[in-house]
């Protein structure tokens, strides 16, 4: 059988799933916990708790501050300690509330039992009614980009949904969170996938799984022919070769259902589909059946040099240091360390920042390995075009952001770049590209949003 | 012979009705232009940097007489020509004279490698956008001079440097001419255009850190803290603190230097005072 992919470029960098075969550990309780309030895209959360009051576990501590936005959930019990800045994943002090950690006492309305709900237990439930639990619960993506989930599932008057696509591709080396949590709760995601397709008001899913995880396409192939061969539902699994950037929405659309995305501003769902990751839609199992708000998520803690790496539920606001030490501390010498992975992961200067609902790695790169080499000059090898996922032409799109030829960049499309790094890692010549082209992009989005608001 | 003087009329008479045309449509389609344009034109630098807000010198010019003609040329100031320039503006529109003072960049950053300690090591593309897009930087200070020197790139008059041995970038006095670029170029907004002083001498906070005092001392020994000690000695009311920094307004200041003597950090500077005697003795 042919095996699919996405169309154009890609690389294959080196896997190094260390903790494939990890099982799933929870974490221990932080001490204190800290809550940024920008975790996801849009207008940072509002806190609606002040120094001194009691939170438990589940209750609400930030409202979400805008239509773009999503509220905040304490994964803790105890004191409001402060509302004050903290050291979040951007690398500069921002807005957080701050938890001192008292015991462990839930909200009473979640259901912490294991028990499975399935769809046909709640006739209650409308695409509406999911919907506004799955923005009550505060939902954003759980992938890394973090965009409101209930937006994602409203699409916009012009576009039609046809199908939900799941992407449990995880082709981002070193991180198994994904892959653990299918192997671990695959009927619940199923569940959760039912309840994304009734919102979406489609009956088509698919799962895209890359074939470097033959079990968790084994596993839900059979449990999906169980759970959905007897009902309206068509789902099915799609196994896919292994290719970065497959995760990337447009990578994935493209892989699984063969249409294109248009460039910016045209989202997947112009094309009929709406892509959640698997992390999400376990999330939204367990909003609406088991009225649990997001505040736990699997989290890979990895690295070569770590003595025990691992995969970890894990409450958000917990300091990475803590997870650090529960995989054996930190590696002797000078190391990198990066929020998600290391393609796409962002590196950071302080063990202090908090796990968030984006954060699905903890990735720690020694410094041999993660040094880059000096840039040597361009030989127009077009390395980098051939492997641009989005067909750009990466060493035009970087020299002319370096020397700031904004027009030229957007009439080169900068702004469809995904910013995968496939380019910079591919080149030979070790050029920063990405570096340029994110610099780029950046400032020719910021003019074309300046000349959206003159008009 | 004939053909000649033939020749002579027709083209006599074609040129005579070009030169007709041309005159009724010069009359017809002119182009009212002050001749006030031309004239502040000539009398400002011509070197179209852009320091004053406008796309050039003629910009410039245009934006004087249309203000001269409105009554008041106030907020227009030739940085590079400064005040020169600016009155012999005044006198050929007629005007008072706006303000002329001299300015000069000044980098609000004292952070250097000493107060300053690296927490973290940069390895990407060294520009100040670049480093400021990816984080605090390599030290954990997320509001100070990143050293890459995209200032040193916007200037044109070759008047500010990194300076290797502090890491941090240096305004040549004599060089700046106050056009901005580096302000605009500056992605933490470190830079400064302030009033230079009578010779030279000014009185500034070095520090932008908003962070709160704990917070920064710990990033930086040299920060602001906004502790406001020097609001309360300030005699002029020239001193405000706000979001954990203190900020000193030069049209206020009356440079008595009260304040860097309070300042528990040193985060405030007086620049190109003469050496007291008693610190001369130490």
């Amino acid at each position: 059988m042919n095996i699919k992919t996405f169309s154009i470029g890609g690389i294959h960098p080196e896997e190094n799933k260390l903790t494939h075969e990890v099982e799933t550990k929870v974490a221990n309780l932080p001490k204190q916990a800290v809550f940024p309030l920008s975790q996801h895209i849009g207008a940072p959360a509002v806190p609606v708790v002040q120094k001194g009051d009691k939170v438990k576990v589940g209750t609400m501590i930030a409202d979400a501050g805008g239509f773009v936005s999503a509220p905040i959930y304490s994964s803790v019990s105890g004191t409001v300690l402060k509302i004050d800045t903290a050291i979040d994943a951007t690398g500069y002090r921002k807005p957080a509330i701050i938890i001192n950690v008292e015991g462990d006492e839930w909200e009473e309305t979640i259901d912490r039992s294991d028990k499975l709900e399935t769809v046909k237990d709640h006739p209650e439930l409308t695409p509406e009614e999911i919907i506004n639990r799955v923005k009550t619960a505060g939902i954003t993506g759980m992938g890394g980009a973090g965009f409101p989930t209930f937006i994602k599932l409203t699409p916009p008057p012009t576009a039609k949904a046809e199908c939900v696509i799941i992407n449990a591709v995880e082709c981002e080396p070193y991180i198994t969170a994904d892959y653990r949590l299918m192997m671990e709760k695959a009927d619940e995601i199923l569940v959760g996938l039912e309840l994304l397709m009734m919102a979406a008001k489609v009956t088509t899913g698919y799962i895209g799984i890359e074939t470097n995880k033959p079990k968790a396409i084994d596993l839900l192939t059979k449990k999906c022919a169980e759970t959905f061969s007897a009902s309206k539902y068509h789902v099915e699994v799609v196994p896919l070769k292994q290719r970065y950037p497959q995760g990337g929405e447009k990578q994935l659309v493209d892989a699984v259902i063969n249409r294109q995305v248009p460039a910016p501003p045209a989202i997947p769902v112009n094309v009929g589909a709406i892509v959640q990751n698997v992390g999400t839609a376990y999330a939204v199992y367990e909003a609406v059946m088991k009225r649990k708000p997001l505040f736990e998520r699997y989290t890979t803690v990895t690295g070569k040099r770590l003595q025990s790496p691992g995969n970890f539920l894990v409450r958000m606001g917990t300091p990475m240091q803590d997870l650090i030490e529960a995989c054996g501390g930190m590696p002797e010498g000078d190391n990198k360390l990066l929020a998600g992975g290391p393609m796409m992961g962002k590196a950071l200067t302080s063990t202090e920042v908090p796990i968030c609902k984006g954060t699905n790695s903890v990735t720690i790169i020694s410094d041999d390995e993660a040094r880059r080499k000096e840039p040597q000059p361009c030989i127009r090898c077009a390395k980098c075009v051939g492997v641009c996922p989005m067909g750009l032409e990466p060493y035009l799109l970087a020299k002319v952001s370096e020397v700031k030829n904004w027009e030229r960049a957007e009439r080169e499309d900068i702004v469809s770049c995904i910013e995968c790094g496939s380019c910079q890692f591919t080149c030979p010549a070790h050029r920063p590209l990405l570096d340029n082209i994110r610099q780029g992009k950046s400032t020719v989005m910021g003019i074309i949003r300046a000349r959206a608001a003159k008009k | 012979m004939n053909f000649m003087l033939i020749a002579v009329i027709v083209l006599g008479a074609i040129g005579l009705v070009a030169a007709l045309v041309l005159f009724a449509a010069s009359k017809k389609f002119a182009v009212d232009e002050d001749p006030r344009i031309a004239q502040v034109n000539e009398v400002l630098p011509g070197a179209n940097c852009g320091g004053c807000g406008f796309a050039g010198c003629g910009g410039m010019a245009d934006a004087l007489v249309k203000g001269a003609d409105a009554g008041s040329i106030e907020g227009l100031n030739c940085p590079v020509g400064g005040a020169d320039v600016m009155s012999k503006v005044a006198d050929l529109l007629g005007m008072a004279i706006a303000n002329g003072e001299p300015k000069v960049a000044v980098v609000r950053c004292n952070g250097t490698c000493e107060h300053r300690p690296k927490v973290a090591e940069y390895a990407g593309l060294r520009t100040c956008a670049a480093m400021h897009a990816c984080g605090a930087g390599e030290t954990a200070c997320g509001f100070g001079c990143l050293g890459c020197g995209d200032c040193m790139e916007a200037c044109q008059f070759d008047a500010i440097r990194i300076n290797p041995e502090t890491g941090i970038a240096e305004v040549d006095e004599e060089k700046c001419v106050a056009c901005g670029a580096c302000v605009k170029a500056c992605p933490r907004n470190i830079i400064e255009l302030r009033k230079k002083g009578p010779k030279g001498r000014r009185v500034y906070v070095s520090c932008v850190n908003k962070d709160k005092g704990a917070v920064s001392m710990k990033a930086c020994k040299v920060s602001c803290i906004g502790c406001s000690k020097c609001e309360r000695e300030c005699p002029f009311g020239a001193i405000t603190v706000g979001n954990n920094c203190s900020y000193i307004d030069p049209e206020k200041c009356r440079l008595c230097r009260k304040c860097e003597k309070v300042c528990p950090t040193h985060a405030i500077v007086a620049v190109n005072f003469p050496i007291k005697k008693e610190e001369a003795a130490v």
